[in-house]
């Protein structure tokens, strides 16, 4: 039982960070109809920044260069390729941003060569006891910084001019173009949040218990993309909810691997994408998502 | 005072010149000019594929959402070109469309579609002073403000609509097809506000199949058929004129077809108007 608890302790905090990933994929989706395949080496160029310069500038600076980096990142994708890439077909776009991927984590990886980064953060390998249950502090802090940075996302989008202005081009680019919004604005808007989003993610897949940042660090990135499509491509709500059940799945299937051995070894690497296929085969718009996955 | 002086140049309103659009191979307007002077109501009528929604989106800069463009001629609002500005730089001047069909945010509530309509406003700090105009002249989207708009009634969808874009406080407000598949009552009321809109000062273009309706609103009227000016003039003169009669009212001229005393014993059912 307490095996289970924990597991369940860490999954939900995978999972919100998977989250944080999934809700810069969605927004990005929302605002510019583009399937971002980039997204995964917008998180590694956050994390990198951070590898790179804790030690000269502090934990905190870097994490805010960090955040501050791969935003830029993200404008520069969108200003320099999205909006100019005059093409007839949002697939195209995907695409072209498999490309982007392909050269941002060809550059990245170049640069981590095979050293493993580490992150600099101030809570280390301390784990906090409640009761029998013992959570890494570096999973609690995951998980209450996530569902801050959720919450005021949320918050923003619902209340702000920039969230209405990001949900009217959402339903209806050309009406929301009648009532002034500037398309180009949501969009860069949508990837700079998405680029910031990121980071973090970044920074929470890396500390402990993981090594830190290497190469392989897009792999653990990439179980954001099935958190995002299974919960809706189009959908917040399903954002948040794919990425806790891609974490909680991926935790216990690890955890119990030993149970499971008629499945093979890592299983629990490949278990968020079956959920996703089976999610898919019942709902094949997503669980929140009300746009049919046949035009991606 | 020397006579000699141009007279101070009068605002034009909004004039359109020799406008041609096409999407890809297909031309929808073959070079229309039209006027719309400051504080009137003109109104363009004319079948489907008049060209009638492609002059709207030409003004609004809205074209290249349905991969078409200007080809020829110019739009000018007051001294500044239109032709060729983004869609945001339209709205700025001014000139707000109200799109046919509506086009509400069904996603999002009644609030957050006229909140929607002030993001493009020259003012937003005006919004409140907005807000309240469009609640006075349209009650039910105040009762109705935390609803989803995609919960509405069609003519309250088509309130939310005029409402959403008089939040920007246009100066000049393009109508497309206002009363397209309201009840004659909600067209009627639809009508009178679009009245006293322009009474508070805010020029009118409105584009419409219901003949009788925009003819009684409006001052001037184009009437455009495959792409071209087919008839222009006083709404008055063209609400007589035989052909528009014909066409577009549906009125075949009596005298010719039947005896007077026939048409009084057979009671036509007569189009309904505002």
């Amino acid at each position: 039982m307490t095996t289970f608890l924990e597991l369940l302790a860490n999954g939900i905090s995978v999972g919100a960070v998977y989250a944080l990933i999934a809700l810069g994929f969605v927004i990005i989706f929302k605002a510019t109809e583009v399937v971002n395949f980039a997204h995964a080496s917008l998180l590694l160029a956050g994390g990198f920044v951070v590898a790179r310069l804790h030690s000269s500038i502090g934990f905190w600076a870097a994490l805010l260069l960090g955040v501050a980096g791969a935003a830029a990142v993200g404008v520069l994708i969108e200003f320099l390729i999205i909006r100019r890439a005059n093409v007839s077909s949002h697939s195209v776009l995907a695409i072209v941003t498999i490309g982007v991927d392909i050269v941002l984590t060809t550059e990245l990886t170049r640069r981590i060569g095979t050293e493993v980064l580490a992150l600099g953060d101030p809570w280390r390998d301390q784990v906090v006891h409640l009761g029998a249950v013992g959570i890494a502090q570096t999973r609690v802090v995951a998980l209450a910084v996530a569902a801050v940075l959720i919450t005021a996302f949320l918050l923003a989008f619902k209340h702000t001019g920039w969230g209405v202005a990001m949900r009217a081009t959402a339903e209806d680019p050309e009406t929301a173009a009648l009532m002034g919004v500037r398309r180009g604005r949501v969009s860069m808007g949508a990837w700079a949040v998405a680029g910031a989003l990121a980071t973090v993610a970044a920074l929470f897949l890396c500390v402990f218990p993981t090594p830190g940042l290497d190469r392989s660090t897009t792999f653990a990135a990439m179980k954001a993309f099935p958190a995002a499509i299974l919960g809706g491509l189009d959908s917040t709500t399903g954002a948040l909810v794919g990425g806790l059940i891609i974490g909680v799945t991926e935790t216990l299937m690890s955890g119990y691997q030993n149970d499971l051995a008629f499945l093979g070894r890592g299983i629990g690497d490949v278990a968020p994408f079956l959920v996703m296929i089976v999610v898919l085969l019942i709902r094949p718009a997503g669980l929140f998502g009300t746009r049919e996955l046949a035009r991606v | 005072m020397d006579v000699h002086a141009p007279p101070p140049p009068e605002d034009p309103g909004l004039v359109v010149r020799d406008l041609a659009v096409n999407y890809g191979p297909v031309t929808a307007l073959r070079g229309i000019s039209l006027s719309v002077p400051r504080g009137s109501i003109v109104a363009v009528l004319g079948g489907n594929g008049a060209g009638k929604s492609t002059l709207l989106r030409a003004v609004s800069g809205t074209l290249r959402f349905h991969r078409g463009g200007i080809t020829a001629g110019e739009i000018v609002f007051g001294r500044t070109r239109l032709s060729g500005t983004a869609a945001s730089a339209v709205v700025a001047r001014g000139v707000v469309q109200v799109p046919e069909g509506r086009r509400v945010f069904a996603r999002m509530t009644v609030e957050e579609n006229l909140r929607a309509g002030s993001l493009g406003a020259r003012d937003r700090r005006a919004a409140a002073g907005a807000r309240e105009r469009v609640h006075t002249l349209f009650p039910v989207l105040a009762e109705r403000a935390r609803q989803r708009a995609g919960l509405l009634s069609g003519g309250e969808q088509q309130m939310l609509a005029i409402g959403r874009a008089l939040m920007a406080r246009p100066a000049m407000l393009l109508l497309d097809e206002p009363t397209l598949g309201l009840a004659p009552m909600m067209a009627a009321r639809i009508a009178e506000t679009v009245r006293e809109i322009n009474a508070q000062g805010t020029t009118v273009l409105l584009v419409e199949q219901n003949a009788a309706m925009a003819l009684s609103l409006a001052s001037q009227a184009y009437v455009l058929e495959v792409g071209e000016v087919a008839l222009s003039g006083p709404a008055a003169d063209l609400a007589r004129s035989d052909e528009v009669r014909r066409r577009y009212l549906g009125i075949e001229d009596d005298r010719a077809a039947s005896p007077a005393g026939a048409s009084a014993g057979r009671p036509a059912l007569a189009r309904w108007s505002a």
